[in-house]
């Protein structure tokens, strides 16, 4: 039996400055805030920077507001913000703040770790985006800032280590007495499974990340330089570590349904299959390199064997993933179904959200049969953008959800619903133009110099406006949620008619969560309170 | 709002021990995905031809000679680190302080033998890490284990620290930093064969 003092620290006392209470903290409420504040202004400060990007690939043949010099800082920026900038730290900071309350625990795993986590990982984040606006990200002029840059990204990694297994061990150790695993919502089970993801796949690409900063530092005779620097640690910022990062996202979606929907899931396990199917062949895939397939039209099937080889490893590592989307999809609408829920926000901006995951997982596959010739070209930003962007919708239905829970007010759902249509919107604006803009030929990374046959101008123009939607969605959606969790009305304990252990607290919960241990017997712990109280088999 | 009154004391799962396996996991991908990588360039070297063994792959410069007895040395006392850190784990669980002390000061001095022999083999090679990619290469790979050997023995000396400071009750803490040094161990054989027997 351990004595390891697992108390959460104490905050600092009333009389010391808010400031100071923030900077050190270990209250995972307060730490999941941090990342989720800090990750709506990178989805603001990348979304900017995308509307730069795509409104200068709308002229090819000039450039408008960027120069030649800065068009792949600017692109690199563009990818360190919406993945490391805003897809991370959304998801993860959902997960610190809400996984411990809905295992019924005082407090995470290693408090001090998850805070350590955050801080590090904004110092990575800084360091690498200092290192870019110098000229020093990929293919930088800035060597010594390109050294920056390569550090700032192992900072960074190393952050989101600390953080993932803060939660990752909060799930296997915190969980209220009679929580099985197969009993624990399914946002823990993302979370956990996602966390365990990251701890296997960032430690992979610090390593990598490690050689290329020495060698470039020191050597420069490996890894290829400044313009080496996106061939080794470029593939951490597309698919399919995009859509490894997203896996928390696919237990909001069943949370979100299942309470709102008013309905129990139909198949628990075959969901917790589906979250894990996605997870492990998504790790499969980012431990390979891209598994390309040769088709050859009629041919196909000339040399069964060969194909067959070429086929099988295909299948598993890029068809199976899309199928566990396809499972979480088909168990939210069964679940949804009975039921006829109204309609809300989080409901709204999770189906949207998921629906653009499996569009760019799904638009991944085509993508890599090498007769449709897309590889190379912009077709990439297709496959990336909608997943990340769903990612984020869903994120955003997170805070609408979970909001009463970390803010004590909730955001008000008619004001927030419209928001989520702006994202379906967005994610078609910066999806479909991009699969033509592909077909057509169009080069990835570049932003000038191109021409194919087509309205090139279009397409461009389109995706640009895509992320102005996105832009305008997100905004809003800020300032709602500054409105609402500053002057909105107080949120019951449970607004949501949740039966999860995080409604069973008060809103915002107190500081070590819950005023006594809930011994847990279903998966439904809250409805069984409820249920027990309401026939009066409880006291 | 009034905070309401702390929970009681849930049961203990083995918080450290299991945080422990995460982080060894971790740390056994960083050094995995390094002795990929390492391999990867490895096999993609052109071939020359040596004076001494014929036609061999272009990777490490023939000049170069690796102090191969250090490196056994590391592994051994690695091998032994495991004993004595299972040892601390049996004292500790029959409450012998004694006993616990000691295992834990030889896998702290043993630890201590361990670095010293890498900084050693990079002393003895004499070398540069801008000298080519072997080097960045060798001394990145290197690097990384000395880290977490680093790391280990930070370990090492927690749990002596609050093992011998009163907490004689902390057997978990025990545990799982011998489940550390398992791991380190582990990491450090792919390393020794990897980058000191195959080169």
């Amino acid at each position: 039996m351990t004595s390891i003092e697992t108390h959460l620290p104490t905050d600092v006392s009333a009389s010391t400055p808010a400031i100071a209470t923030w900077l050190t903290t270990a209250d995972h409420k307060k730490v999941g805030r941090l990342f989720i504040g800090t990750g709506l202004v990178g989805l603001v400060a990348g979304l900017v920077l995308a509307i730069l990007v795509t409104f200068e690939r709308i002229n090819a043949d000039s450039y408008q507001i960027l120069s030649v010099d800065s068009v792949p800082q600017v692109l690199a920026a563009v990818r360190l913000l919406l993945t490391f900038g805003t897809v991370v730290p959304l998801l993860l900071g959902l997960s610190v703040a809400v996984v411990p309350l809905q295992l019924g625990a005082r407090s995470n795993a290693f408090p001090r770790l998850a805070a350590a986590g955050f801080w590090i990982w904004l110092t990575g984040l800084g360091l690498a985006l200092a290192a870019i606006i110098g000229n020093g990200g990929p293919n930088g002029g800035n060597s010594n800032l390109v050294d920056l840059y390569l550090a700032g990204s192992i900072v960074l990694g190393l952050g989101v280590l600390m953080t993932a297994t803060s939660i990752a061990v909060t799930v296997l150790t915190n969980r209220a007495p009679g929580m099985g695993i197969l009993r624990a919502p399914l946002f823990t089970w993302s979370s956990l499974v996602g966390s365990l993801a990251v701890i296997l796949a960032m430690p992979v690409l610090i390593g990598t990340t490690l050689y290329v900063y020495i060698d470039h530092r020191y050597a420069r005779a490996g890894f290829g330089g400044n313009t080496g620097v996106n061939q080794w640690i470029g593939w951490a910022l597309s698919q399919p570590f995009s859509l490894l990062l997203a896996i928390p996202a696919l237990g909001i979606v069943f949370d979100v349904v299942s309470t709102i929907g008013r309905n129990r899931l139909p198949q628990r396990s075959v969901a917790f299959g589906a979250i894990g199917v996605v997870a492990v062949t998504a790790l499969a895939t980012v431990t390979q390199t891209n598994i390309t397939l040769p088709w050859e039209g009629a041919k196909f099937l000339d040399d069964a064997g060969t194909k067959i080889a070429d086929l099988l490893p295909f299948l598993l590592l890029n068809v199976v993933p899309v199928l566990g989307l396809l499972g979480v999809l088909g168990l939210s609408l069964l679940t949804l179904k009975p039921s006829k829920p109204v309609i809300s926000a989080p409901l709204t901006f999770v189906l949207i959200g998921l629906l653009g995951i499996l569009l760019g997982a799904a638009a991944h596959i085509v993508g890599l049969v090498e007769d449709a010739g897309v590889i190379g070209s912009i077709y990439e930003a297709g496959v990336y953008v909608p997943i990340t962007f769903g990612a984020i919708s869903i994120a955003f239905g997170g805070i609408c959800y979970w909001g009463p829970k970390l803010w004590g007010r909730s955001i008000s759902d008619k004001a927030a619903t419209p928001l989520a249509l702006l994202a379906l919107l967005a994610i078609g604006l910066d999806s479909i133009p991009y699969y033509i803009a592909g077909f057509a030929d169009q080069p990835t990374g570049l932003v000038n110099g191109f021409a194919y046959s087509g309205p090139q101008d279009l397409w461009n123009a389109l995706t640009c406006a895509g992320f102005v939607v996105m832009l305008l969605a997100t905004t809003a959606f800020v300032g709602l949620a500054i409105k609402s969790f500053t002057s909105g009305a107080a949120a019951g304990n449970d607004p949501w008619d949740g039966t999860t252990l995080e409604w069973a607290t008060s809103s915002p919960p107190p500081a070590e969560n819950f005023a006594g241990v809930i011994v847990v017997n279903s998966a439904t712990p809250l409805a069984d309170i409820k249920s027990a109280s309401s026939t009066g088999k409880v006291a | 709002m009034l905070a309401l009154p702390p929970a009681s004391q849930p049961a203990p799962r083995r918080q450290v021990f299991v945080g422990t396996a995460v982080a060894g996991a971790a740390g056994f991908m960083l050094i995995g995905g390094m002795m990929a990588t390492w391999l990867k360039f490895r096999a993609d070297a052109p071939v020359r031809e040596s004076l001494k063994r014929g036609f061999i792959k272009d990777w490490m410069p023939e000049k170069i000679v690796v102090p191969e007895v250090a490196a056994n040395m590391m592994l051994l006392g690695l091998f032994v680190i495991c004993i004595m850190a299972q040892w601390a784990v049996y004292s500790a669980k029959r409450n012998d302080r004694t006993h616990t002390g000691l295992a834990l000061g030889v896998t702290a001095l043993l630890a201590l033998a361990s670095i010293n022999a890498q900084i050693a083999i990079w002393a003895q090679m004499g070398v540069g890490a801008n000298d080519g990619a072997f080097h960045s290469m060798f001394y990145a790979a290197t690097g990384a284990m000395t880290a977490l050997l680093l790391s280990g023995l930070v370990y090492t000396a927690v749990a002596a620290f609050r093992y011998l400071g009163g907490r004689t009750k902390e057997v978990e803490l025990v545990s799982a930093h011998a489940l550390y040094w398992y791991f380190l161990t582990a990491a450090f054989c792919a390393v020794w064969f990897v980058i000191y027997v195959q080169k």
